[in-house]
């Protein structure tokens, strides 16, 4: 299949950026998106052009590295997908396809669509941890957990920080982000002591970082890969307000 | 405490004073229904013969608007800066025109409410039609009077109605969205909270722009 692509290169930080047309000849339709854009590149790089810098890693839906906006869609438009599981067999022949980088302040564009997702770890170093002394390792059954809460943190620790919530967001939040590892702490034993504190802090370096408020707009659950639902976001609230009225 | 400067105390502000004024939007329009009973000009008297009533209710919304207003607009510039760039491409899949546009509706509602109360309370942008200069047989302002013939001006009842499309599309975002900030949403309600605020919001319009609508169209004269 032949696709015309409208991709956005940009050289640097401080760039304007720029949508390019190529044409993309001969995709097969079982190449992935990333192998596709891999082909675009030998041939760039044949023509002695740079290549197009994209982040990747695992290619296997499972790190979130590769995320971009493909056609407005942050990760695509498969569901529940990332991009480097989402495959050419999804698009026709003759298609026009627009890829951009994430976009939010707190992505800054560091080459065409890569961007810097630093600020996600910071919200992680503010509070999404548990300060437990580890010692030698517990027995299995020395915490009883509710299997539903069990389930529920493992549903919120499926987030793999890849920030299509972020980039999907009218407001440029990372409020599904924060929610999620909120969630998943504050669910089981271990995280519930310092659930207050966390809630707290997390949010406030959220803002800290450049992200924007919540609008509950839902953008981020409808692209996430991993399906994290806004009733996280919802209970990040929840676990604010009872942090406030300690 | 009281004045929160957190991503969730503002928003939690921002649902409480929402949804205490959407308690008066829903007071406001039951007292709109008094006129097709007749009974719009004694409706107006029982209140105006209350002025503790009247005016701790209007001191109450000034303080809810303020604030409403104020975050409003504060959490507006915030997400923008955010936002920088835009996609060439955009794809919105469950963003909604009304959730994309809350400060601009916003900005029609708070606009409509000035020239309302200069319409209606203040009675000075139709003095001709000016209550407090008219009474009825009773001896009372003659609300009634005011209201058929100011909509009976198809540029006023025209002001009315686009103005309740903007609260329309202000609430179908809006009420949803407290629920949200407040934590009352659960994977089995959130549907539910979703179609009944849409309801909800529906509702209000259809109860608000009847009035002007009934008049305009020579129904209620």
């Amino acid at each position: 299949m032949n696709l015309t692509l409208y991709v956005w290169r940009q050289k640097g930080p401080k760039d304007a950026g720029r949508l390019v047309r190529y044409e993309a000849k001969d995709v097969s339709p079982d190449m992935s998106f990333l192998e596709m854009l891999d082909l675009v590149n030998e041939g760039l790089v044949r023509k002695g052009d740079d290549p197009i810098a994209f982040d990747h890693d695992c290619r296997e839906g499972i790190c979130g590295m590769c995320a971009q906006v493909i056609n407005g869609i942050p990760q695509g438009p498969q569901k529940k997908t990332t991009v480097c599981q989402l495959h050419m067999r999804h698009f026709k022949n003759g298609d026009t396809i627009y890829i951009e980088p994430l976009r939010a302040r707190a992505f800054p564009v560091i080459r065409d669509l890569v961007v810097d997702r630093g600020s996600l770890d910071k919200i992680i170093q503010s509070g999404g941890y548990i300060s437990a002394h580890t010692g030698g390792v517990p027995d299995g059954n020395a915490i009883l957990i509710p299997k539903d809460d069990a389930d529920r943190a493992m549903d919120a620790a499926e987030c793999i920080g890849c920030g299509a919530c972020v980039a999907a967001c009218p407001n440029g939040s990372a409020m599904l982000f924060t929610a999620a590892k909120v969630t998943q702490l504050a669910t089981l034993p271990q995280g519930r002591t310092e659930a207050a504190r966390r809630v707290c802090v997390m949010t406030e370096e959220m803002l800290g970082q450049g992200f924007g408020n919540c609008g509950n707009h839902y953008e981020c659950q409808a692209v996430c890969p991993k399906d994290i639902k806004v009733q996280f976001i919802a209970k990040l609230n929840r676990e604010f307000i009872k942090a406030r009225l300690k | 405490m009281l004045l929160p400067t957190s991503s969730v105390g503002r928003k939690l502000v921002m649902a409480a004073t929402g949804q205490l004024i959407i308690l008066f939007v829903i007071l406001h329009v039951l007292g709109n229904a008094t006129i097709y009973f007749g009974l719009l000009n004694a409706y107006a008297a029982h209140l105006h013969a209350l002025p503790p009533l009247i005016w701790s209710f209007r001191i109450g919304l000034i303080i809810l608007f303020s604030f409403h207003i104020y975050y409003g607009i504060v959490l507006t510039l915030e997400n923008n800066r955010a936002k920088p760039q835009s996609y060439v491409m955009r794809n919105d899949l469950s963003a909604t025109v009304a959730g994309r546009n809350m400060v601009w509706t916003g900005a029609v509602i708070g606009s409509f409410i000035i020239y309302h109360l200069l319409h209606f309370t203040v009675q000075i942008t139709n003095p001709g039609l000016a209550a407090a200069r008219h009474l009825d047989s009773l001896g009372r302002p003659d609300v009634f009077t005011m209201v058929v013939k100011s909509f009976q001006n198809f540029g006023i009842a025209s002001v009315y109605l686009l103005s309740m499309i903007a609260l329309w599309l202000h609430l179908s975002h809006g009420i949803q969205s407290s629920f949200q900030t407040w934590g009352l949403n659960s994977e089995q309600s959130f549907p539910i909270v979703k179609r009944l605020s849409a309801l909800a919001a529906i509702v209000l319009f259809v109860a608000y722009v009847a009035v002007p609508v009934v008049i305009a169209t020579g129904i209620l004269k």
